[in-house]
């Protein structure tokens, strides 16, 4: 498999999401830098966490604007995937790839620590090697991961199968004590329409490997290389 | 601000500098110095940048070493070679007294200032620690204090992308009014991009880089050099504004920058900004400097040269590029959105020259204001509560008749409780190499693309050293080599942050003293030489003096990731030990201050040949991999030691069932048995079947060895005294600081 990781100025978790994908994965990757116009020949585009532009004004308001996103767009248009993490994910929001936006933590607190959130919907090109309703482990670390959006949009993610993973306890409940920000529905990650833009604010890349205490991260990577066929 | 017309006496000691001080400028000088080059002598020659009182004190620390690459005072911070041509750089900092007039900005910027020490060396910065003291939780003020240090540090650290992995707080009434924020930094580095803080090379270009020139942290190193008063809310601007995305920035362009090999020297501007970095940089490398203030990026309008040069503004750099690499420095802050400046060039001979435009503001001998400022032998004096606290007498104290509620109040005590209020607010698995995440003794991060993994622990116990300022000394490095120990590392080197009261007053200076010559002997026993630190004296508030309080930050070496050793008990059926021996220690102990209402007694010995034997038993037992979690025993003794080995995996505690038999054998009080806290002792897991080896092992150690009990399930069972179940412990241990907090 082919990646690319989007560096914008802030990004934090681009190295990581590069080792996952290479040293881990053993797909093939390339960073890209936000200023950049064109994008090298790739299957699966990943925006990274971080704080894209220090995030002063909204998470992500600014680096939708970067001239690569123009490109990102144009590779989402015919139909491959892209996959936003965290800063990633409110990118994607902000960029309009996806609906909704980011509320602030209820806590009104940064918060890092490993969660479990349960695979919702696992017939996509991101889901795929994992099982129905399976449930995962795997850290959040952000101050604004509060998923909101208006009624109507929730229902139709609900009812397209576009909501991807929900925060659950260790046994499956998708209850508000399990909810570690104050997200609508428990959402920790959801698809655009054609389901091949996929944001989530859990990082799969710092649970691909034992010795960082999960490796249920894999599945999202697995699934993408099934799907592009490498 | 006005240029003053004339130097008088007053403007002199507004400065902080004696006369006898002004006398030695002149002489200098060889004439009156004018006001911009008062404002930078009076800066250069502060405690904060001189060591002017503790630079006698602190030749006593070991500093050599066969693996140290730059040694203390060398640089911005020492280096420690980890083999492989990789090196780590590493270093803690105070940022005491910004912290408490704006706990938010004050701690964020400490967090800035360390890195930047870190990667104007070329290295990559790979973790934060933090060592914290407040005064008690209970008081709004302390709760401001703590809540806006902890997202201060958290607003930085999260947005640079560097995980905060761990450290300690302590709440003590000592720290009331005068909190400590202590900020350790490590990067790792190939040997060959080692950075100088040297300017080199006549006619090679200095550029000012990174953020603009504000008048924010104006004399910031003078305000860190005196006690705080009722008035130190005035000083407000001498607390700077830090700005993470710039540093960022600023971070990335520099190690872009050294992997050109352009850069001939590099020193970051943070205290005493651009003073300290020309002057420093030009004594490091025999040179003379020229910079031109009127080149000096600014975001503020009207700033006279004493401004510009006295500013503490963040998130800037100085660097020295060969002449003919001035295109490859702009291209690349160009690609970063970054200033980049020439400002002025290296000279021939010794002098630092300021020009503001045509006109020289300052002319200066460089070594004179980094190598020749004043030091000061000062007055020693045993304090009277020195001898009062030896002959405190323990037998007064009336032995509890339920243990599990001691337990319980000791697990709920917020210096012993879980932190994880404060460290789920760090972004602590950023990087991915973080393999023990906090709660385990020292904090653990692997080094991708080999083997090996890089420990560190950060300690100091502030009423041990308040007593006895020698053992505590030799307890911070103690405590913070076994800690590295436990996790199976080697202890290497360590870096320390000395705060402690004012050095005019004798007896705080024998607190110094002494406390530094316990940090010594533990650190020639343990061969773990100083590579750097700080010294943060004054920290003195309306309320008192702080506790001395000399925290050590230790790193170590693991050789195989693989052979780690957590802290948490594994599993049911695992045999419980305990190493080394337990005495009557109950003097300075949690379960004192706590239970009792009493800090005093004699601080428990620390025999540096037992500790010594400990860590290498402890490091043959990792390498056979008999250990299936080990635990230092440090505050609040063995009962509460055993209840947080259960806490490994949240909301499922394990249990354990522990006979004492062989400890009440030897005559000790049931609450020094639970509570007391003798040092050089450890808490092991094993499997059952490694139960004869590591015995065996033990013997031949020469390190006492009990069994005292087996890992069970749901409950806490000590012998008669504590029968508890392991899930209420845990709440206890794990909300006490979100209770405190009101949430």
């Amino acid at each position: 498999m082919n990646a690319v990781v989007v560096v914008f100025p802030g990004s934090n978790c681009d190295a990581d999401c590069f080792h996952a994908l290479s040293e881990v994965m053993g797909s093939r990757v390339k960073f890209v830098w936000h200023k950049e116009r064109d994008l090298p020949k790739t299957d699966v585009v990943v925006l990274p966490g971080g704080f894209s532009y220090g995030d002063y004004l909204r998470t992500g308001a600014i680096a939708r604007f970067s001239p690569i996103m123009s490109e990102v767009r144009r590779h989402a248009e015919k139909d491959r995937p892209v996959v936003g993490i965290c800063n990633g994910f409110q990118i994607l929001l902000e960029a309009g790839l996806l609906p909704g936006a980011m509320l602030r933590n209820r806590s009104l607190k940064f918060s890092c620590k490993f969660v479990h959130i349960q695979v919702a919907n696992n017939q996509t090109m991101f889901t795929k090697a994992y099982r129905k309703h399976q449930i995962l482990k795997m850290p959040i670390a952000h101050g604004e991961g509060n998923y909101f959006c208006d009624h109507d949009t929730l229902k139709e993610l609900r009812e397209k199968g576009r909501i991807a993973f929900r925060y659950v306890t260790e046994n499956g409940e998708a209850t508000d004590r399990a909810n570690p920000n104050g997200s609508m529905d428990n959402i920790a990650g959801i698809f655009n329409e054609r389901k091949n833009i996929l944001g989530m604010m859990p990082h799969p890349e710092r649970a691909s490997e034992g010795v960082l205490s999960s490796t249920d991260g894999q599945g999202i990577w697995e699934s993408l290389a099934e799907c592009v066929g490498v | 601000m006005m240029v003053p017309v004339e130097i008088d006496e007053r403007l002199i000691e507004k400065h902080g500098i004696t006369p006898e001080e002004y006398a030695r400028i002149k002489s200098i000088l060889g004439r009156e110095p004018n006001f911009t080059e008062l404002g930078i002598f009076s800066v250069m020659w502060s405690e904060h940048c001189s060591y002017k009182n503790s630079k006698p004190v602190l030749k006593l620390f070991p500093t050599e070493g066969s693996k140290i690459l730059v040694k203390a005072g060398q640089e911005n911070a020492g280096a420690v070679d980890i083999g492989k041509g990789q090196a780590v750089v590493f270093k803690i900092e105070s940022h005491n007294h910004p912290s408490a007039v704006e706990p938010f900005q004050g701690a964020a910027t400490g967090v800035g200032g360390i890195l930047r020490d870190i990667f104007t060396m070329g290295a990559r910065p790979i973790l934060l620690m933090d060592s914290l003291r407040f005064g008690r939780l209970e008081s709004p003020s302390t709760k401001h204090l703590f809540s806006g240090v902890i997202s201060g540090i958290a607003h930085y650290g999260n947005c640079m992308g560097i995980p905060t992995v761990g450290g300690e707080i302590y709440f003590d009434d000592a720290y009331e009014g005068n909190p400590l924020v202590n900020v350790l930094a490590l990067g790792i580095i190939e040997h060959k991009k080692l950075v100088k803080g040297a300017a080199k090379g006549e006619g090679n270009p200095v550029y000012y880089v990174g953020a603009a020139t504000g008048r924010d942290g104006l004399g910031g190193a003078s305000f860190a050099s005196r006690e705080l008063t009722e008035e130190s809310h005035e000083d407000r601007p001498a607390v700077q504004v830090g700005d993470p995305f710039l540093e960022k920035l600023l971070m990335e362009a520099c190690l872009e920058l050294i992997e050109t090999g352009a850069v001939v020297g590099m020193q970051d501007m943070g205290a005493a900004g651009l003073t300290c970095s020309t002057c420093e940089t030009a004594a490091r490398g025999n040179a003379g400097i020229e910079i031109d203030l009127q080149l000096v990026p600014r975001r503020e309008t009207g700033m006279i040269p004493y401004e510009v040069m006295l500013s503490e503004s963040q998130e800037r750099m100085l660097i020295i590029v060969q002449d003919s690499k001035r295109r490859t420095v702009e291209q690349i802050f160009d690609k970063w959105d970054l200033h980049a400046v020439p400002i002025g060039h290296v000279k021939s001979g010794s002098k630092m020259i300021v020009r503001d435009g045509e006109e020289t503001v300052a002319d200066i001998p460089a070594k004179a204001l980094t190598d020749e400022g004043p030091v000061y032998h000062r007055e020693l004096k045993e304090p009277e509560y020195y001898e009062e606290a030896k002959h405190f007498n323990v037998e007064n104290v009336s032995i509890p008749r339920n243990m599990g509620n001691v337990l319980k109040q000791l697990l709920s005590s917020l210096s012993i409780a879980s932190k994880e209020w404060v460290y789920e607010q760090y972004d602590h698995m950023v990087k991915t190499d973080t393999v023990l995440l906090p709660g385990h003794d020292a904090a653990l991060v692997r080094v991708k693309g080999r083997r090996i993994g890089i420990a560190v622990s950060t300690d100091c116990n502030g009423l041990y050293t308040y007593l006895d300022p020698y053992e505590g000394g030799k307890h911070a490095v103690a405590e913070a080599a076994r800690n590295v120990v436990c996790s199976g590392a080697k202890p290497v080197a360590i870096t320390n942050c000395l705060n402690f009261g004012s050095p005019m007053k004798p007896e705080i200076f024998w607190q110094f003293r002494r406390a530094v010559e316990g940090m010594r002997d533990a650190c020639l026993k343990f061969h773990t030489p100083v590579t750097g630190g700080n010294v943060s004296f004054y920290n003195e508030s309306p309320s008192g003096t702080v506790y001395p309080t000399p925290v050590v930050g230790m790193v170590g070496i693991l050789d195989d990731i693989e052979h780690r050793i957590p802290s948490f008990f594994q599993k049911p059926g695992d045999e419980i030990f305990l190493m080394g021996r337990t005495g009557n220690d109950l003097g300075a102990t949690q379960y004192l201050a706590v239970v009792h209402g009493i800090k005093s007694g004699v601080v428990p010995v620390l025999d540096l040949e037992r500790e010594a034997l400990l860590h290498e038993f402890m490091l043959a037992a990792g390498r056979e991999s008999l250990l299936a979690s080990a635990h230092d025993v440090s505050d609040g003794g063995l009962a509460v030691a055993l209840a947080e080995c259960l806490f490994g995996v949240r909301g499922k505690p394990l249990g354990a069932y522990l006979n004492l038999t062989e400890l009440k054998e030897t005559g000790i009080r049931a609450d020094a048995i639970l509570f007391g806290e003798t040092a050089s002792r450890v808490l092991v897991s094993v499997e059952p079947k490694k139960q004869k080896k590591l015995e065996r092992l033990a013997n031949q150690a020469g390190i006492e060895c009990y069994h005292i009990g087996r890992v069970t399930e749901e409950q806490l069972r000590i012998d008669k005294y504590i029968h508890e179940l392991s899930l209420e412990l845990e709440m206890l241990y794990r909300s006490a600081i979100r209770k405190a907090m009101g949430e």
